[in-house]
């Protein structure tokens, strides 16, 4: 114990001393730095070390690609928007589906225990089963259109939800209920004022790895077949060498799936800006 | 047993003649016979077994005992939250049968509801009862400014110390006009210090409320301060050892701790604790 003490001290001063932009927001000053130095060594290895440009293009060809794509209008099938809006209303659309229902059977099957426990070994089963490996299948079932990336969308974004959700409905603090039932609440009122509130940390995590993996959903849905979308341009130009584009294409999906994310916690700040706050100090 | 036979004879002089004496009103609760049996997977454990008592209207009595003694049992069987084994219970001169809006029950912890404002808490109850809002909107604000937290009403309840939650708890409580209000250790996890201020606030707002509480504790200080009369439990099933009556004049303050009077009641509810359970 004292020899840690020892020890911690002259690292606890170190880090007073430390410039105070730098300790207070790394995030507006280490990580653009790291941005910096990982476009540097981009650039360092394509146009000094000479990797060959089939393998890693340069960084400005990228860019160039990136904004070629971006300048053509929306309705130009060469356009990147037209594109990168068709992936993105087959993932919002499937996360929708996808999460609304895995809100919802979450709900049923946390609060029936018998449903709960007699779904559970099948939906443990349909969980550990790779998704992505439905794809080719949708392309029977729905053909190349909207449905079949909608479909596995939902399906990838579901589990997330479900399986947070029924966590959620494990971890209502018991007194909650008790206060509920003491004051002669109402089931509606149970849920509606009770449960589901008490859910909602728990539901937005689900959302957040859902938001994610929509984009994922919708490209291996345009992978196995499609006629339009970022996953179907990823195909084309990895068949036509088009490496520089490629890029392009993998950045904006990048860009895409973050801001879906976003959007996520944005909604969480509003609705459930309690949650970390009671954390620390609600609960005695 | 550090109490000697003279000082228990002091305190039976002392309590004697108020135990006999005549009921101050009506019986708001007769327990009778009270039982509970927990079915559990190594078979029937008995929690509470064979309770009577009446407490009369506008009264404050503590129930003491060691954990496990089956007090909380006791508390939520009153509360309606839980169906008793055996015997009966009436509330207001009619069988108790689940919870009602007569009987208004404070946790251990708050319970606040974090995504609720403190105004929005204390109104839960009108809620949940479908009482009409507008109604009772003032009293919950008249509440708020009772224990003081007025100016709190449209903070959340993380923005407030454990006291300040719990005296929130107590105004919800206190929301639905109920004529008894149970409370469940509601102080246990606060400091010694706010625990104090709590004890002198709730003696405060039972004077001006005239409700009938019934007090959930395991601190005998704290039961001997408080009280109108001490319920004190042997554990294991939980039984009624005796029933104290406190004669410590009101208003009490603090100073009162330190008076004989209130040493030879501590010492004599200790010894019953202490005689029956086994252990300190």
């Amino acid at each position: 114990m004292a020899v840690e003490a020892l020890e911690a001290r002259p690292c606890a001063i170190a880090a007073e001393n430390a410039p105070g932009m730098l300790r207070r927001y790394p995030q507006f000053t280490i990580s653009p730095a790291i941005l910096l130095a990982l476009l540097a060594a981009w650039w360092l290895a394509t146009d000094v070390l000479g990797v060959p440009t089939y393998v890693l293009p340069r960084p400005q060809d990228v860019l160039r690609a990136l904004l070629g794509g971006l300048s053509r209008p929306p309705w130009d099938k060469a356009s990147y928007w037209y594109h990168a809006g068709i992936t993105l209303w087959e993932a919002v659309l499937g996360f929708a589906i996808g999460s609304a229902l895995g809100a919802l059977l979450g709900l049923v099957l946390s609060h029936w225990p018998i449903l709960g426990k007699s779904w559970y070994p099948y939906i443990v089963g349909f969980q550990s089963l790779p998704k992505v490996a439905l794809a080719p299948l949708m392309v029977v079932w729905f053909g190349f259109g909207l449905e079949g990336k909608v479909f596995i969308t939902a399906i990838i974004t579901f589990f997330p939800v479900l399986v947070n959700m029924m966590a959620g409905y494990q971890a209502v603090e018991p007194e909650r209920i008790e206060l509920a039932r003491s004051c002669n609440a109402s089931e509606l009122h149970l849920f509606t004022k009770i449960i589901i509130p008490s859910c909602l940390p728990f539901l937005f995590a689900g959302l957040g790895v859902a938001s994610v993996l929509s984009i994922l959903g919708a490209v291996v849905g345009e992978f196995v077949g499609a006629s339009a979308g970022l996953g179907m341009l990823l195909m084309q130009f990895t068949q036509a060498m088009e490496i520089a584009q490629l890029f392009a294409v993998i950045l904006l999906l990048a860009v895409i799936g973050f801001l879906m994310n976003h959007v996520v916690s944005l909604v969480e700040r509003r609705y459930c800006f309690w949650a970390q706050r009671s954390n620390a100090t609600a609960r005695t | 047993m550090p109490i000697a036979q003279d000082s228990m004879e002091a305190i039976r002089a002392v309590t004697a003649p108020l135990e006999s004496g005549p009921a101050p009103s009506p019986a708001l609760i007769r327990a009778h016979g009270l039982s509970k049996t927990y079915a559990t997977g190594s078979g029937q454990v008995p929690a509470l077994a064979g309770i009577d008592f009446e407490i009369y209207d506008g009264e404050f009595v503590s129930v003491v005992g060691q954990s496990g003694c089956g007090k909380s049992t006791l508390l939520k069987l009153l509360a309606g939250l839980l169906p008793f084994t055996a015997g009966s219970v009436e509330l207001n001169g009619k069988p108790l049968r689940g919870p009602t809006r007569e009987a208004a029950v404070v946790f251990q912890s708050p319970v606040l509801l974090p995504w609720r404002t403190v105004l929005d808490n204390v109104m839960l109850p009108i809620e949940f009862r479908k009482l009409p809002k507008a109604m009772y909107r003032q009293s919950a604000v008249n509440l708020l400014a009772m224990v003081g937290l007025s100016e709190f009403a449209q903070r959340y309840p993380f923005e407030l110390s454990g006291g300040m939650q719990q005296r929130v708890a107590i105004a919800r409580a206190l929301v639905q006009d109920p004529r008894l209000l149970l409370m469940d250790e509601p102080f246990g996890a606060l400091d010694a210090m706010t625990r104090d201020q709590m004890n002198l606030e709730l003696i405060r707002i039972w004077s001006h409320s005239s409700k009938t509480v019934i007090f959930i504790t395991h601190s005998i200080a704290e039961a001997v301060f408080l009280s109108d009369r001490v319920i004190a439990m042997t554990p294991r099933p939980g039984t009624i050892a005796d029933i104290i009556t406190i004669e410590l004049p009101r208003p009490r303050d603090l100073s009162v701790i330190n008076t004989d009077r209130f040493g030879r009641y501590a010492a004599r509810l200790r010894s019953l604790l202490d005689a029956r359970g086994g252990l300190l």
